[in-house]
């Protein structure tokens, strides 16, 4: 009961908060003479904006950078150490394989499967059609850890001759063959495609809203033309279909990239990073919090937004774009 | 991210009105329709895609014994055997009903005020002149995609001093600056497409911007708000790495934290473990199900989020 009190408190308490804080910035602002209102609303409206972003975007990749030069309690410098020390651990290179393969498959595989859960959804009656897509869907609403809980299920092995309680080893042994070790087993990186399986399976659905749209969006006066001219259905979707969409493609896949390079919940929660299926979101948490090991951690980060950077570019260029075309 | 709010280029309208959640193909859709052929594929997509769920879901209502001895889909050969509410009362009376509560005080306010500071600085950057406005803006849509990671190091020493580790302002705090620039970007986008006319009109009969703020630009926001709401409700629900580092295990641990507490814990079986991941599941189910349009619009639109 107490708890359920303090949540309330909690909530209020920073609501209002939130909401005092402006009513008193309007108040200052309209205090102000004559023009000098004008001048500083504006900046008074962004404050809080941009100090939340100040605070929790812009100052700390600057301390980041800062503290990737020290040691790990951020108490000397060690120049270029945590970096040179990173690249020549096996782990760490393991680490870097791993998350590549990741932003290679996964987004290919979720562009692939939303196009074609599209474009097959596209076809049924609209109750069919909302139906499917909703269960399609439906994973992208759950948590990592839920994700995790649903596959590891999944995955689970017991030993050979037990009766098996996860259903894809049911489904192997029923088959006639030995149970696999699915998350543990790192022969062609088995466990690696094992995890990305998982997201791969939470984000289709995201892939095919924003395909199925866009499909929707193609005249069908172009379809019908390539028919006439004597196109089959697969000339029609890949060289009529396909390269108007082709942005949207884009869009999904690059935010699955986006999505992929930052991927922690599904590796933290199924093997922690162990089995040699670690990828660069957990190794910077484990240096962060099991090591304590800021500078490498930091060191870490780094590299994570020195990879991003390209992305960071595509990203305004195209807001640039979409801007001048209004 | 740009193009996810407007996915395709040309129908940019089209998202920006947030109309249905899966949109129906405006014209008539003849020849379209497959036979027999795509509704059977599609049906076996559909079952495929549920069956890890399903499992989850039928496990989570097995007893222990059940549950661990024999797989779930032996059911179907008995399905008036073995079925318990025990998993739920045992997971709600060993930490859940608490991680429930903790859940909810941490997403709560992490969802209504960003909401709130991102409709002010939107309105600004929409509806006010000012140097650098749009130099500010273009910083927005860069840092969309920074990964929240930037900010673990530096924030764990400056919490660590102030004491703040460990207590839900900590969360609420790191949640406001990570979704800033989306709720930003998200509302200001929508708010560019709003009618000028109307706000010109208020500012000739005198309305100052605070009053034009609260009782027009916010009443026709609505969707745009209620689309990064629940983007943010959800992320914030389902989050774990923000939880984990700032808040940690104990007290004030989230569902997500204690659900992965009990994953650690699957010598004593799948049957806990279970009814703890639906048990986190049944808030985002929900809003998915009964706020299905704006939920596809938050999602689609926020899933870049770093």
């Amino acid at each position: 009961m107490i708890k359920v009190l303090n949540t309330l408190i909690a909530v209020v308490a920073g609501v209002g908060g939130a909401l005092v804080v402006y009513w008193l910035l309007n108040f200052i602002a309209e205090r102000l003479p004559g023009k000098w209102e004008d001048r500083v609303k504006p900046y008074l409206y962004l404050l809080p904006a941009l100090a939340a972003i100040g605070i929790f975007l812009i100052y700390p990749v600057v301390q980041t950078v800062i503290y990737s030069f020290a040691n790990q309690t951020s108490t000397q410098w060690v120049g270029f150490k945590n970096y040179t020390d990173l690249f020549q651990q096996k782990d760490f290179q393991i680490t870097l394989v791993n998350t590549l393969l990741w932003i290679l498959v996964v987004p290919v595989m979720v562009v692939i499967l939303g196009l074609g859960v599209a474009t097959l959804a596209d076809r049924l009656r609209s109750r069919g059609e909302r139906t499917a897509k909703t269960l399609i869907f439906l994973p992208m609403a759950v948590s990592g850890v839920a994700l995790a809980a649903i596959w590891g299920f999944v995955y689970e092995v017991r030993p050979a001759g037990e009766p098996q309680v996860g259903i894809l080893n049911g489904v192997v042994t029923a088959l006639g063959h030995d149970p696999v070790a699915w998350l543990q087993e790192s022969t062609f990186k088995l466990n690696t495609f094992m995890l990305m399986v998982v997201l791969i399976w939470a984000q289709v659905g995201f892939s095919m809203v924003l395909l199925s749209a866009a499909i929707k969006g193609v005249p069908d006066d172009t379809l019908e033309a390539a028919r006439i001219d004597g196109a089959n259905e697969a000339q029609v979707f890949f060289r009529v279909v396909v390269p108007q969409i082709w942005s949207t493609v884009i869009t999904v896949f690059v935010t699955t990239v986006i999505n992929v390079m930052k991927v922690f919940d599904v590796v933290y929660v199924m093997t922690g990073g162990n089995f040699n299926t670690n990828v660069i979101a957990v190794r910077f948490f484990n240096e962060l919090i099991t090591n304590g090991n800021a500078g490498r951690a930091a060191a870490i980060v780094v590299v994570l937004v020195i990879a991003v950077i390209p992305l960071m570019i595509y990203q305004v260029r195209h807001f640039r774009a979409e801007e001048a075309a209004r | 991210m740009t193009s996810t709010v407007t996915p395709g280029g040309p129908p940019a309208t089209e998202t920006r009105r947030l109309g249905r959640a899966f949109p129906r193909r405006a014209e008539s859709t003849g020849g379209r329709h497959g036979g027999w052929g795509v509704r059977i594929t599609m049906f076996v997509v559909c079952v495929l895609w549920l069956i890890p769920t399903v499992g989850l879901l039928i496990t989570s209502f097995r007893t222990q014994d059940a549950a661990n001895t024999s797989g779930w889909w032996t059911v179907l050969a008995h399905p008036f055997q073995n079925w318990t509410l025990k998993n739920y009362s045992d997971v709600w009376t060993s930490g859940g009903s608490n991680a429930v509560l903790n859940s909810i005080a941490v997403s709560l306010p992490a969802t209504i005020i960003p909401v709130m500071i991102a409709a002010f600085a939107a309105y600004a950057f929409t509806f006010m002149q000012f140097p650098f406005r749009d130099t500010l803006f273009i910083l927005v849509v860069g840092l969309l995609v920074v990964p929240m990671q930037v900010a673990f190091v530096p924030m764990l020493k400056i919490y660590g001093q102030l004491g703040l580790t460990g207590t839900f302002p900590a969360v609420w705090l790191a949640h406001i600056g990570f979704g800033m620039p989306l709720a930003v970007y998200i509302l200001r986008n929508y708010m560019s497409t709003l009618p000028r006319g109307i706000i010109e009109s208020a500012k000739i009969d005198g309305a100052s911007h605070y009053q034009t703020f609260w009782r027009l630009i916010v009443p026709m926001s609505v969707p745009a708000l209620a689309s990064f709401a629940i983007f943010q409700f959800l992320w914030t629900w389902n989050d774990l790495l923000v939880a984990l580092v700032f808040l940690g295990p104990g007290e004030n641990a989230t569902l997500t934290i204690t659900v992965q507490g009990l994953l650690g814990q699957q010598n004593q079986g799948w049957q806990l473990l279970t009814a703890g991941a639906f048990l986190s599941m049944i808030v985002p189910l929900i809003v998915f199900l009964a706020l299905q349009r704006y939920f596809v619009r938050g999602l689609t639109a926020g899933s870049v989020k770093g």
